[in-house]
């Protein structure tokens, strides 16, 4: 039976046909060493050798290359796409790595040792030892505003970021307030500002601190950064503009959550629409729990 | 012209500053003072090395040889290229100024006009949106701006006011020396009129050091006190503005002046 035909669920045997994990090993090392510099530098973006994987650019290359380097047969694997395990992304990374690892893997966020994630970071509180992959498209926070890399990277070096507070601030001229929603640049350690990939900024207070290690891969741009657990993260503002995270009128429709992030699910042709959480192992956990 | 009488030597001194492309000079060895308030005009014909000497002494192009020393307002006299990197962007966005000949090169033309003339404040650390907004409007009112157009696009401003804008761009950290590149090429008479008198009042009344680089020897007139002529990488003729127009020593500077038509 061919992998495409299986249920979303269906565990995948390893193929023993690909190395561990799918990249050989001295591709592993070298995106390892790449990962320690990354750590000893929180927020700095470190080069690597970006592999040609089997699946395209944008799809979470970057990801799946650090999560193949740190990945053990002992590991636990929980992949989200959107804060849901059961999307396309989530499914086919999933099952790449059964086959290719046959790693165990999980939808619950307590089981894993490793997360990958694409735009979400799980309402469950991370806890140390775990690890957290982050897919990014676009590593360089002043790309937008800097297009010379040349000039970008100076900025980087001297810490000269007054250009990222003119976003900001163009942000508040035109709206009226800081109107950047996902993405949201954040200062790491005090020192490197760094872009949390596309996660909505509801997210961002949970990168401060965090008892996890977080690992960033972006495979096209073949940039790799970490924060490592216990550093600071701070999202930046303005004093009078504060950084303020994104509210719903109405708890989540399923499991009744007042604190997580929802997702607008439209019902019918009629307007009927209904918030749910955007985290379905959180929701799922939630409703089996009785709350 | 107003001198602090605290201020006792030159606040900057340039010592055998030479640039060459490969096998052409571009500046060969000029040195020059300059004082608090005082304008000194760069003239010569195009291809003399006078931008090049502008971007060398603004240290936005490394020279082969020469010093360059500025006066600080806290630290006294420094070699500006014995700073650390950092040290030296830092001097050039807040105790210097450069406007460029191209209004689209100095500013942003993506962001509003008035996160052009705060982006310098935010570099250096305000982040209050509130006093950046005021100190960007009163900025924009000193060059005769419109506070209403403040959040329009410098794409949708004219020649004259997009060269305006960089004034006040430059001056929002009130430094005490400004570089010019041309300030008034391409625009029109009436234009430039207007912006000259600025420039002049405004140097005037901030007591503003500046080395204007034009062709146009009437600039160099109603802007400058001194002028410096050049020709192929050197200076041939220096003195105050008047004296060199009016009674030019050096052949070059003779056929400069004789040059000018006079409607």
């Amino acid at each position: 039976m061919k992998a495409a035909d299986l249920p979303p669920h269906a565990p995948v045997a390893r193929d023993a046909e690909y190395n561990f994990a799918y990249l050989d090993e001295r591709t592993k090392r070298m995106i390892r060493r790449a990962l320690l510099k990354a750590v000893a530098i929180p927020g700095y973006q470190v080069p690597f050798g970006s592999r040609e994987m089997p699946l395209p650019y944008g799809w979470g290359t970057g990801g799946i290359q650090v999560t193949a380097a740190i990945i053990g047969p002992a590991d636990v694997l929980k992949v989200i796409d959107q804060g849901a395990d059961d999307t396309v992304n989530a499914v086919n990374i999933r099952r790449f790595f059964q086959r290719t690892a046959g790693v165990a893997t999980t939808e619950r966020t307590v089981e894993a040792s490793i997360i990958q994630t694409r735009h979400r970071i799980p309402e469950t509180p991370l806890e140390a030892g775990q690890i957290i992959v982050y897919q990014v498209p676009q590593p360089e926070p002043l790309q937008r505003l800097e297009p010379r890399e040349a000039q970008s990277r100076r900025m980087h070096a001297l810490a000269e970021y007054g250009l990222m507070h003119v976003k900001l601030y163009e942000d508040v001229a035109r709206y009226g307030h800081i109107a950047t929603t996902y993405d949201y640049p954040v200062m790491v350690n005090g020192r490197f500002l760094m872009a949390p990939s596309p996660i909505p900024k509801f997210d961002n207070p949970k990168m401060n601190m965090n008892p996890a290690l977080q690992l960033f891969g972006a495979g096209r741009e073949k940039r790799l950064y970490a924060v490592p657990p216990y550093t600071t993260v701070e999202s930046i503002a303005f004093e009078d503009h504060p950084f303020e995270v994104q509210r719903w009128g109405s708890a989540c429709a399923l499991c009744g959550a007042q604190a997580s992030f929802l997702d607008e699910v439209i019902t019918d042709d009629q307007g009927g629409r209904m918030f749910v959480c955007s985290d379905t192992d959180y929701c799922r956990e939630r409703r089996d729990a009785g709350d | 012209m107003t001198e602090p009488a605290h201020v006792p030597g030159p606040i900057l001194r340039v010592t055998g500053i030479a640039k060459r492309f490969g096998n052409r000079i571009a500046v060969d060895k000029v040195s020059f003072e300059l004082y608090a308030g005082e304008v000194l005009a760069v003239v010569g014909e195009s291809g003399s090395g006078k931008t090049t000497l502008l971007e060398c002494v603004s240290a936005r192009q490394m020279p082969d040889a020469g010093r360059v020393e500025f006066l600080t307002r806290h630290e006294g006299v420094v070699d500006v290229y014995g700073l650390a990197e950092s040290a030296r962007r830092l001097l050039a966005r807040t105790d210097w100024g450069y406007v460029h000949q191209n209004a689209i090169e100095g500013l942003r033309m993506n962001v509003s006009a008035g996160a052009n003339v705060g982006e310098r404040l935010m570099a250096l650390g305000e982040r209050h949106y509130g006093r950046i907004r005021d100190t960007a409007a009163h900025w924009l009112s000193r060059v005769e701006m419109d506070a209403a157009r403040m959040d329009d696009s410098p794409k949708t401003f004219s020649g004259g006011m997009r060269q305006r804008l960089q004034i006040a761009r430059n001056l929002v950290t009130q430094p005490r020396l400004i570089f010019m590149d041309e300030p008034t090429s391409g625009l029109d008479v009436s234009v430039q009129a207007r912006l000259l008198d600025l420039l002049r009042s405004l140097t005037r009344q901030l007591s503003l050091a500046a080395v204007v680089v034009t062709h146009d020897l009437a600039v160099a007139r109603l802007l400058a006190h001194r002028m410096m002529v050049m020709k192929d990488g050197c200076v041939v003729e220096t003195g105050l503005t008047d004296q060199v127009l009016d009674d030019p020593q050096h052949p070059y500077t003779q056929l400069l002046v004789s040059s000018v038509l006079h409607p």
